[in-house]
């Protein structure tokens, strides 16, 4: 057996953040909780879970010092995953009630309310992933759990030069349709919650492990 | 390309065991809501619920094991309920596992404690329980009260105004329960879901009164996102997720 890929869960105060620890677990990586710089930027993999509102992970984040971490990772080619709010936050800003945040900036694009008649966005919907996708590969058809009243609506980042590897962007739908995944070299991000999402989840963490 | 209607089973928990029984051959102990919620999700669930009836206080520290067993297993939402009064219940129960609380008495109580663990943790981790039952009460224009206390004692609160009220102050989800078609095997309480519906834009997730698989689609017709039943899964075949999903989407309605 492969030896368990080294996995740090990047601990800064969100929400329930051991059920992502668990499923990493429960499909065999060796994952350590922490905000310990050395955790974060040494291990093979980094997951940055979120729970609540964009602005409240933004500040979460800048008061264990994680700002730079993750551009730091993304320049290294360190493999990232960020999951849900922690999608979010790689992208420019996200718009919350009129307020604007700036992001992680990793990705253009603005975080902006859902225009449908039910929100939040709650439950199982499926999702496009795209030919070249890696995440999604042998579960292209499943649903995945999603809760959330933001999205990024449109994407922005059209790469043009030919040497450059085009961005796997993944859609799903809910009143408009938004970016639910993508695979940018190093740095992947959800906006669903794979460690909630059953088997399929399962999977999805496991293709990640895959790419580290 | 829509989101899936949510078939939710809910579990009874007192002091760390399942109550209310529960009829399924092969498990090993039928009162363990680990083993059940194994169960459910392998025959399907999209999410599950566990009610913690613990009277007292003092047992109610099992109620933690149970969810935090039940996290390390099972890979679906877990919303938790009864008992929850403050942000504090709700960071413990997020704590050991729960991904979502659901809150009735201690809201109607103090509505604002809806504001306060909303503000703390985000809307999607707050459901509000809604026991409601049909009324002449002209305080309650809607015709349907809020009742407390399982269904016995009587507010006077108009449960639509509620509803609404509540999703201002940032509930997340609304489960809407129908005292009286509650145990009638009958159906679901059908005016009640089209009136809260039209009040609120948070999901609904229907409860009260399903008796067979048919009985599901109307309510998502009135408007449900989503429905909640124990007894029906309890005690039916254990293919009765399936079978409910299979009557859901015959409707033309999508699940997972």
């Amino acid at each position: 057996m492969a030896t368990p890929k080294k996995v740090t869960v990047l601990d800064y105060g969100s929400g329930n953040i051991r059920s992502a620890v668990r499923a990493l677990e429960h499909v065999g990586a060796d994952v350590t909780l922490s905000r310990r710089a050395e955790d974060v930027l040494d291990a093979e993999g980094l997951l940055v879970p979120g729970v609540g509102a964009f602005a409240a992970v933004m500040k979460a984040l800048k008061d264990v010092g994680a700002l730079q971490w993750i551009g730091r990772r993304v320049a290294g080619n360190r493999p990232v995953l960020g999951i849900c709010v922690g999608h979010q936050v790689m992208f420019e800003e996200g718009v919350e009630h009129g307020i604007r945040t700036p992001g992680l900036g990793e990705w253009p694009g603005s975080v902006e309310l859902l225009p449908a008649p039910i929100v939040p966005h709650m439950g199982w919907n499926t999702v496009e992933p795209p030919e070249n996708t890696r995440l999604f590969k042998g579960i292209e058809n499943e649903r995945f759990y999603f809760v959330h009243s933001y999205a990024v609506q449109s994407w922005q980042f059209d790469v043009t030069q030919p040497r450059m590897q085009p961005p796997a962007v993944t859609w799903a739908e809910h009143g408009a349709r938004f970016v639910a995944g993508v695979e940018n070299g190093p740095l992947s991000a959800v906006q669903f919650h794979p460690e909630k999402s059953g088997d399929a989840g399962a999977q999805l963490l496991k293709n990640w492990l895959g790419t580290l | 390309m829509t989101v899936a209607i949510r078939v939710i089973p809910c579990l009874d928990v007192d002091a760390g065991r399942v109550v209310k029984g529960i009829n399924f051959e092969g498990l090993r102990d039928a009162g363990d809501p680990v083993e059940l919620a194994k169960r459910y999700n392998a025959a399907g669930a999209d999410e599950l619920t566990f009610l913690d009836v613990t009277a007292s206080s003092g047992n109610r520290e099992t109620t933690f094991d149970v969810v935090s067993q039940t996290a390390e297993e099972v890979f679906i939402p877990l919303t938790v309920g009864g008992g929850v009064r403050a942000a504090s219940d709700v960071d413990r129960l997020l704590r050991a596992g729960a991904d979502k609380a659901s809150i009735n008495t201690a809201a109607v109580a103090r509505p604002e404690v809806i504001n306060e663990i909303t503000e703390r943790f985000g809307s999607q981790v707050l459901v509000l329980s809604v026991d409601a039952r049909r009324t002449t009460d002209p305080g309650c224009p809607s015709g349907f009260e809020v009742t407390t206390h399982g269904g016995r004692t009587g507010t006077g609160i108009d449960a639509v105004a509620w509803a609404k009220e509540a999703a201002e102050r940032g509930v997340g989800e609304i489960l809407l329960n129908s005292i009286d078609a509650d145990g009638t095997k009958e159906g679901f309480d059908l005016d009640m879901i089209r009136a809260v519906r039209a009040a609120v834009k948070v999901p609904l997730i229907a409860s009260g009164g399903a008796g067979k698989p048919e009985d599901f689609p109307p309510a998502i017709a009135a408007g449900a996102d989503a429905v909640l039943a124990a007894s029906i899964f309890h005690f039916g075949p254990v293919d009765m997720i399936a079978r409910v999903k299979q009557a859901i989407k015959e409707a033309g309605f999508p699940v997972r």
